[in-house]
């Protein structure tokens, strides 16, 4: 099986590669990247005239809902978004019911997964068993079974002991454990930033300082261990700072940001829009910024949805009796391209490093995340050019918590191509 | 009685209201006061209409405030309290709401322990809703009886100094009446332990003291809280006693505010941990009053959301 992808322009960090290429895939590999391929008869060709050709897009966090609460998302529809998104291996956390905390689980997202067969799925098994905070997984276990990183996620893990444990053990592994900074001691019952907004609308607050004191702590742990640790989806100018300062002092560390947090701030809330209801809460356009210059100087590594689908039923109630979270895969890409690359904060290069660079060396997936002879031929194809509209019909995920709609740009998916198959094609729905 | 121009369709707080809405609020709400003196007390206003009490809150004295002002428009009531409903079956807000619409209210007073949610049932019910309260949001009508109580004992409601003092963080009724003071620019004194009156709260257009003695100097009316122990504010404090010892109103710090001062509390009162209890029934406590007045307003708010014009003349 072939696949030509002629005239495209291919940006590829990881070898500094920006310029007119064609690609041959063969089996599933890419087989060769030239300036000029020749037409092959009889073989699939995409043209790609005007078209970005990316490593295709990594997504180190999200969640599939199954097994166990397939009312709100499967890893079929999950997929689907997935590769509607531009994203050809999404990783999944594991507050699923029951819990990734066992390898016959893990097991089981892949089986499905290969069934759907549209995408890489890589299973996050828990730190803690059933999210307890209290006792540690069977890590080798797990990642014999394909587990790829560990993560109690919003269950951030409290006992400052356990996580030291975690990071030691994984680092017989080469895994990362991934933490949710959030001193739970802190944010309590709180529902949005705490602040100005939130003492003005009497809603419980989540303070700054309860994402800061667990990266300072895990930063402290780390400097010493020195194993991987991923801090996820971080969300205040503190964080920023602490993470910058802590690189300083050759701490390693990986970070990533979502959309939500880049594009948006406190001042979402105030009509009580549970779309806006997330972890970390949205905050101010302060600690907005903050985000986007480290984006800018190097200090975050990757941007991830936090894909966390609900019903609709789940969020159209009680702003304080909604629960967490807003879906992202999809919106990704278009909404990060039309207000920061368009916007010139970032660039196309720094984007895709963004999407599929750092979050393959993040998760430690070999031969993903660049685009080199050999390689598995997972392409993101991006239409610049093209104009999106978020609306109810734009999404393939079950779920429509998603707190881009109504947004309106340009830069949309054109292909998606997994192993040398389209899992997605603009022209086709 | 005219019904002056009142352009809301709800009355979901105190936030979103015009200075000309407060006015036409308290003015209609001072003709009603000689409703209430009547030895019949009744006018048929709202003849007709159907008022629902939804109430997710234990409330006596808002519940029965809106009752007796709904019935003294003629308007038929029905009292909704959550543990009677079927919450407790796991029916959701919304679909309570629609169940009770299905009967064709014309207004739905609710009171509910999340804050928003009367905006939120906005999005999809027909009828006006009145929030009697919501989470730690606002209590709309309890400002609006407060101001009426002031303008009564003060004259005006201009040039005051109002001072706060309590769980500012907790109080709804705080909010209320911060937004209402702001926007009738009168000067505002919050007063509590930092932990419960945070600094932010001066981005409203008000000034926060720690030290009491300071915050109740020169002011015209002071306005005692609750300590809200079901929401957790004794952990926001060591014990009752540090409290009261330095947050409480005694006899002493009131003298510091103005000679013609009055005190107020929304009630239910803590006598002798918020309040001393001299102070509760001295001539200055206009506390009683203040509930006579909640059934003035609250008919006020029910007549001009679906009152009929010129009937409450009748």
């Amino acid at each position: 099986m072939k696949l030509l992808i002629k005239n495209g322009h291919v940006v590829d960090p990881a070898q500094r590669l920006d310029a007119a290429r064609d690609i041959l895939v063969e089996n599933g590999k890419v087989k060769e990247i030239a300036g000029n391929i020749k037409k092959i008869p009889g073989i699939e060709t995409i043209d790609a005239q005007g078209l970005v050709v990316a490593p295709g897009f990594i997504d180190i966090h999200t969640h599939l809902r199954e097994p166990g609460q397939e009312n709100k998302e499967t890893i079929e529809t999950g997929s689907r978004a997935a590769a509607h998104g531009g994203f050809t291996s999404i990783a999944c956390m594991a507050n699923t019911e029951p819990v990734n905390d066992n390898r016959s689980v893990t097991e089981y997202i892949i089986a499905r997964a290969r069934q759907v067969g549209l995408i890489h799925i890589y299973p996050v098994a828990a730190i803690s068993r059933g999210l307890n905070g209290e006792n540690l997984v069977e890590m080798a276990d797990l990642v014999e079974g394909g587990a790829v990183a560990f993560s109690d996620d919003g269950q951030c893990v409290m006992k400052a002991d356990l996580i030291r444990k975690a990071l030691e053990y994984a680092r017989m592994l080469d895994v990362p454990i991934i933490e949710h900074p959030e001193d739970h001691s802190i944010s309590g019952e709180g529902q949005v930033n705490e602040g100005f907004i939130s003492y003005k609308y009497g809603l419980r607050g989540i303070l700054n300082a309860a994402e800061e004191v667990i990266v300072a702590r895990d930063l402290i742990l780390q400097n010493r261990i020195q194993s991987r640790l991923h801090l996820t989806h971080i969300s205040t100018a503190g964080s920023v700072e602490l993470i910058r300062n802590a690189r300083r002092q050759r701490t390693r560390v990986t970070v990533d940001v979502t959309p939500h947090h880049l594009l948006l701030n406190e001042e979402r809330i105030q009509q009580f829009d549970t779309v806006f209801k997330v972890k970390p809460p949205l905050r101010t356009e302060k600690d907005r910024l903050a985000l986007i210059a480290g984006l800018q100087d190097g200090t975050i590594d990757c941007i991830v949805s936090d894909h966390a689908p609900h019903t609709r039923d789940d969020k159209d109630r009680e702003f304080e009796y909604a629960p967490f979270g807003v879906i992202g895969m999809e919106t990704s890409f278009p909404v990060i391209h039309d207000r920061l690359v368009r916007a010139k904060a970032i660039s196309l290069q720094r984007l895709v490093e963004l999407f599929s660079t750092t979050p393959a060396r993040v998760l430690n997936l070999k031969e993903r995340g660049q685009i080199r002879k050999g390689f598995p031929a997972d392409l993101t194809l991006l239409n610049l050019s093209a104009k999106f509209k978020i609306d109810d019909e734009f999404f393939f995920s079950r779920a429509r918590n998603c707190p881009f709609i109504g947004w309106e740009g340009k830069g949309a998916i054109a292909y998606t191509i997994v192993d040398g198959r389209v899992a997605y094609r603009s022209d086709k729905k | 009685m005219a019904k002056k121009s009142f352009r809301q369709d709800h009355l979901l707080g105190i936030e979103h209201l015009r200075v000309e809405d407060i006015e036409v609020i308290l003015e209609t709400a001072e003709a009603f006061i000689e409703v209430s003196s009547r030895d019949v007390k009744k006018v048929p206003a709202l003849k007709g209409k159907t008022v629902v009490n939804l109430f997710f809150e234990n409330s006596t004295r808002t519940r029965s405030s809106f009752e007796i002002a709904a019935k003294r428009l003629s308007a038929d009531l029905i009292n909704f309290s959550a543990s009677a409903s079927s919450l407790k079956k796991g029916e959701s807000l919304k679909d309570t709401v629609l169940t009770l619409e299905a009967m064709n209210p014309h207004i739905i007073v609710i009171r509910h322990s999340a804050s928003g949610s009367p905006l939120y049932l906005t999005t999809f019910a027909r009828s006006s809703i009145v929030n009697a309260g919501d989470g730690f949001h606002e209590h709309p009508t309890q400002a609006l009886l407060d101001a009426l109580t002031a303008k009564q004992e003060l004259g005006t409601l201009r040039g005051l100094k109002i001072a706060i003092i309590g769980d500012i963080l907790h109080s709804r009724v705080a909010r209320s009446n911060i937004f209402l003071h702001h926007k009738l620019g009168n000067e505002i004194a919050l007063i509590g332990p930092p932990s419960l009156v945070p600094k932010e709260f001066e981005q409203l257009g008000a000034t926060v003291y720690y030290d009491i003695r300071a915050g109740v100097r020169n002011a015209d009316v002071v306005m005692m809280l609750r300590v809200q122990e079901e929401r957790g504010a004794r952990n926001y404090f060591p014990s009752i006693r540090e409290y009261r010892n330095r947050f409480a109103i005694t006899r002493d710090i009131f003298r510091l505010a103005k000679k013609r001062a009055i005190l107020m509390h929304p009630g239910p009162i803590n006598r002798d941990v918020e309040i001393d209890t001299a102070m509760a029934d001295a001539p200055e406590s206009v506390i009683l009053k203040q509930v006579t007045n909640g059934i003035a307003v609250r008919m006020a708010v029910l007549y001009l959301l679906k009152g009929e014009l010129d009937e409450a003349a009748n």
